[in-house]
């Protein structure tokens, strides 16, 4: 009895799953590996309407939210049941890189999907509140040098998360002991800053967007951006920490993997219409509109850059103690 | 600019055909997607987001679709709770409790209709608040550091002493079943996974959304096929729809204190809108003290949290739109959707952008009013979903839990972790322990101890600074005096009044 009411939880939703995955008839889907409202999230939904638009797609691209185990969920659903699935693109950002890295992803690697191409990226940008006694970036790590223990950093990501990571090497480069570093966990950018304005940390390490709106404001004061060159928009004015010499950047893309098995021809495929996005004024436009700066890489380039990226990540976690 | 005429200027925006007609077209998605529970607004607005976009909307005409569509799954929500106690989100969990048991006396139409209109009373009110006072409100969030955020929970928890007239040791039972449940999954802190016995689908943690709907939904669908198996075929009764004058003047105060609570706490990022429900409903049922049938079926226990959750859904706009920070998983939807229009969230927003912040605040008071006249008289049509036969009710309401579930992570480990959850709130429910408790702490768990552990990461492990400001002073003595007075009063009383003892629900 027990048992039949069981087989019949489980056959329910997958009777529905079969009714909605046949595999002809439907078109692209565009795999989230976070709930709907994040940044994989909205690069699957801006993605896949401009491809709509453009008409690159067969007819609509559905984005599919699949959250869990900070992407390992997708990752592993990607590898396992659909590795030949030629018709799904999964967004993806140096946050999988970094759980590629710490091997949080179980037993997966880098190696087990092929990556697509990257279409857009925010920089990061390290800021303090405004009545904060550090004008700039040398300021700050004059007194941190001084005193590790003195300055709070705060961050919307977990410890070891990418927000930790940039301030643990803010710190190698600055010649600040990594282990010293305090770093408190909060959750999302906009608590993380919160807590700034609030007088609770020191430091805030976030996005560019996130940002924008305190700076503008005069309540938060931005030290350094972590990009190759200074960026546009409301934070033109502010140095890269290269400036400082401090050779640290850090990248925030946006990309996508697709399954390992599918063949050369279609992987070809995704990175053409990849391409064609990224050349077209639509891209363009969207890109602007969700706050993204330029930053496009496909193909057997992107493949490379993300395998060199898995590299660094876990050399730097290993150095600084987060995995043995 | 003057906050009249701010609003003056943002009832001409709000009040273009265009606007109304998409107040109303939100407001009516919302009601809809809230009432199955699982799906919600979330989706919703994601699913609306790339063709708002694609539309080139204005971003006020954009907002006020989505916001439509935010407080009315608010009302939707109540909906389905009242009816079929299927709560679909960790505020509807409070309005269950008395809201359903109206339903089982026959009094889901006055049920409904309270809830309609406190939740227009909630909303309403909330704007004038959001009008008036959202500069200063956005200063008072600031102040709310880790340790701040530790001794609010702490209050949340210690409202609970007497929670919905059952017995104090049961409702910590509950409460603590819930904190446990809440420890499951990675630590936040550290990534490693506690109670999850290998379990790769337990280290998320246990969704909201399965927990609630197998405590509530399943061990109803038990419930109602062993009253069947007794030979109560009928269904609920309905009785009458419409309110009555005495039950409207009942909860009138009720509703306002709600409201101001509602929005108090809503201010506040995070779980603002259950801590709301759950205070408000606690509040009221301490102050009616030996009047209410609190727990039973009191209308006062419908009114308080529904007027406190839509206040507190419109005070989260004031950090959403101020400080960027969403206080809501809805809201940080809307955040996205807000920085893609163009729209920088920050204190900047209401000089920059006015035409948005006060058409938005008027265009609430327009989808309030809909929202209203759309639903009074619809409550009888819905109050018919019970008229259908048991044979017809159990399934379908076992179907929609299954459906709402599965619908969250598309897993059918979940749906097996529902049913059991539903044999846990049957098992809960003839024993006598209190279901709302454990989604409680099971929500506010989490927020508990990341907010404990960050209080003690600044301060370096020193427990000080737990009661180190005003503010986090003031929690603590009124979480102790929630908890003290109402022990004192029943001593007073007892030793002057001999009563009979009551029994737990």
């Amino acid at each position: 009895m027990r048992s039949a009411r069981l087989a019949l939880a489980l056959a329910l939703p997958a009777l529905a799953a079969g009714c909605a995955a046949d595999p002809d008839a439907r078109g692209w889907e565009c795999l989230a590996p976070a709930a709907a409202g994040g940044g994989w999230d909205l690069t699957c939904r801006a993605v896949g309407s401009v491809l709509q638009e453009l008409g690159l797609a067969p007819g609509l691209v559905r984005t599919t939210n699949l959250p869990g185990a900070g992407g390992g969920v997708a990752y592993a659903r990607t590898v396992a049941q659909r590795s030949d699935d030629p018709n799904v693109l999964v967004a993806a950002s140096p946050a999988t890189i970094l759980r590629l890295a710490q091997g949080q992803f179980g037993s997966l690697t880098e190696s087990d999907v092929r990556w697509a191409g990257a279409v857009g990226a925010e920089y990061a940008v390290l800021a303090v509140s405004a009545d904060a006694p550090w004008r700039t970036l040398d300021d700050l790590l004059d007194a941190w040098r001084a005193d590790p223990g003195s300055v709070i950093v705060s961050g919307g990501s977990a410890v070891a998360g990418q927000d930790h990571m940039k301030v643990l090497l803010l710190a190698r480069e600055a010649g600040i002991d990594p282990l010293r570093i305090r770093y408190v966990s909060f959750d999302g950018g906009g608590e993380a800053m919160t807590a700034v304005l609030g007088g609770f940390v020191h430091l805030f390490t976030g996005d560019a967007s996130e940002v924008e709106g305190q700076v503008q404001a005069g309540r938060l004061r931005p030290l350094a951006v972590l990009a190759p060159e200074r960026i546009g928009g409301p934070l033109a004015g502010v140095p890269t920490a290269i400036e400082s010499g401090i050779d640290l950047t850090w990248v925030t893309w946006r990309g996508f993997y697709v399954p390992k098995e599918i063949t050369d021809e279609e992987y070809r495929r995704w990175v053409d219409v990849l391409r064609t996005l990224g050349a077209s004024p639509e891209w363009e436009a969207a890109r602007r509109a969700n706050r993204l700066e330029r930053f496009f890489l496909v193909g057997p380039d992107f493949e490379a850059f993300v395998h060199e990226q898995v590299r660094d990540f876990r050399a730097m976690s290993r150095e600084i103690g987060l995995i043995r | 600019m003057d906050a009249l005429s701010g609003l003056l200027s943002g009832f001409s925006i709000a009040l273009q055909p265009i606007n109304v007609g998409l107040a109303l077209g939100g407001v009516g998605v919302g009601t809809f997607v809230g009432m199955l529970p699982g799906i919600g607004p979330i989706n919703a607005i994601a699913i609306l987001i790339p063709v708002i976009f694609a539309a080139g909307m204005p971003p006020e005409s954009a907002l006020i679709l989505l916001v439509g569509i935010y407080y009315g799954s608010q009302y939707g929500n109540s909906i389905s709770t009242i009816l079929l106690n299927v709560p679909g989100t960790a505020s509807a969990v409070v309005t269950a409790i008395d809201g359903h048991a109206m339903t089982r006396d026959g009094r889901s139409g006055p049920a409904l209709a309270i809830s309609a209109i406190a939740s227009f009373v909630g909303g309403t009110l909330s704007i004038f608040g959001l009008v008036l006072f959202a500069p200063l409100l956005a200063a008072w969030a600031i102040r709310f550091g880790p340790a701040e955020y530790f001794a609010l929970m702490i209050f949340a928890f210690s409202a609970l002493s007497s929670f919905a007239g059952g017995s104090l040791v049961r409702a910590l039972a509950s409460t603590g079943f819930g904190l446990w449940l809440a420890t499951v999954g990675l630590d936040p802190n550290s990534a490693i996974p506690r109670y999850t016995f290998g379990q790769l689908q337990l280290l998320d943690g246990m969704d909201f959304v399965v927990v609630t709907i197998g405590l509530f939904a399943v061990s109803e669908v038990f419930q109602l096929l062993e009253e069947t198996d007794r030979g109560q075929e009928a269904a609920a009764a309905i009785g009458r729809v419409a309110v009555s004058t005495k039950e409207l003047a009942l909860t009138g105060w009720t509703m306002l204190r709600g409201s101001v609570l509602g929005f108090l706490v809503g201010v506040l990022p995070g779980a603002g809108g259950t801590i709301a429900s759950f205070l408000a409903y606690s509040t009221e049922e301490r102050m009616a003290g030996r009047s209410g049938r609190f727990g039973q079926g009191d209308i006062r226990g419908v009114a308080a949290p529904e007027s406190a959750n839509n206040a507190a859904a419109n005070g989260a706009l004031i950090p959403l739109l101020t400080l960027g920070v969403p206080g809501s998983g809805t809201t940080a939807v809307l955040l996205g959707a807000l920085l893609g229009l163009g729209v920088t969230p920050g204190p900047l927003l209401l000089e920059e952008q006015p035409d948005l912040f006060w058409g938005l605040a008027a265009s609430m008071y327009v989808g309030n009013a809909f929202l209203l006249l759309l639903n009074l008289p619809l409550v009888g049509v819905f109050v018919k979903a019970l008229q259908v036969p048991r044979w017809i009710l159990i399934p379908s309401v076992a179907a929609l839990a299954f459906v709402a579930v599965y619908a969250v992570n598309g897993s059918a480990f979940d749906l097996v972790l529902m049913t059991a959850f539903g044999a846990v709130g049957y098992l809960m429910r003839i024993f006598g322990f209190p279901l709302a408790p454990v989604v409680l702490g099971l929500v506010l768990g989490p927020l508990m101890e990341k907010n404990l552990r960050r209080a003690m990461a600044l301060s370096g492990g020193e427990w000080g600074v737990l009661f180190d400001s005003p503010i986090a002073i003031t929690l603590w003595a009124m979480a102790a005096a929630s908890l003290l007075v109402p022990t004192l009063l029943r001593r007073w009383t007892r030793e002057l009044v001999e009563t009979t003892p009551e029994e737990g629900l």
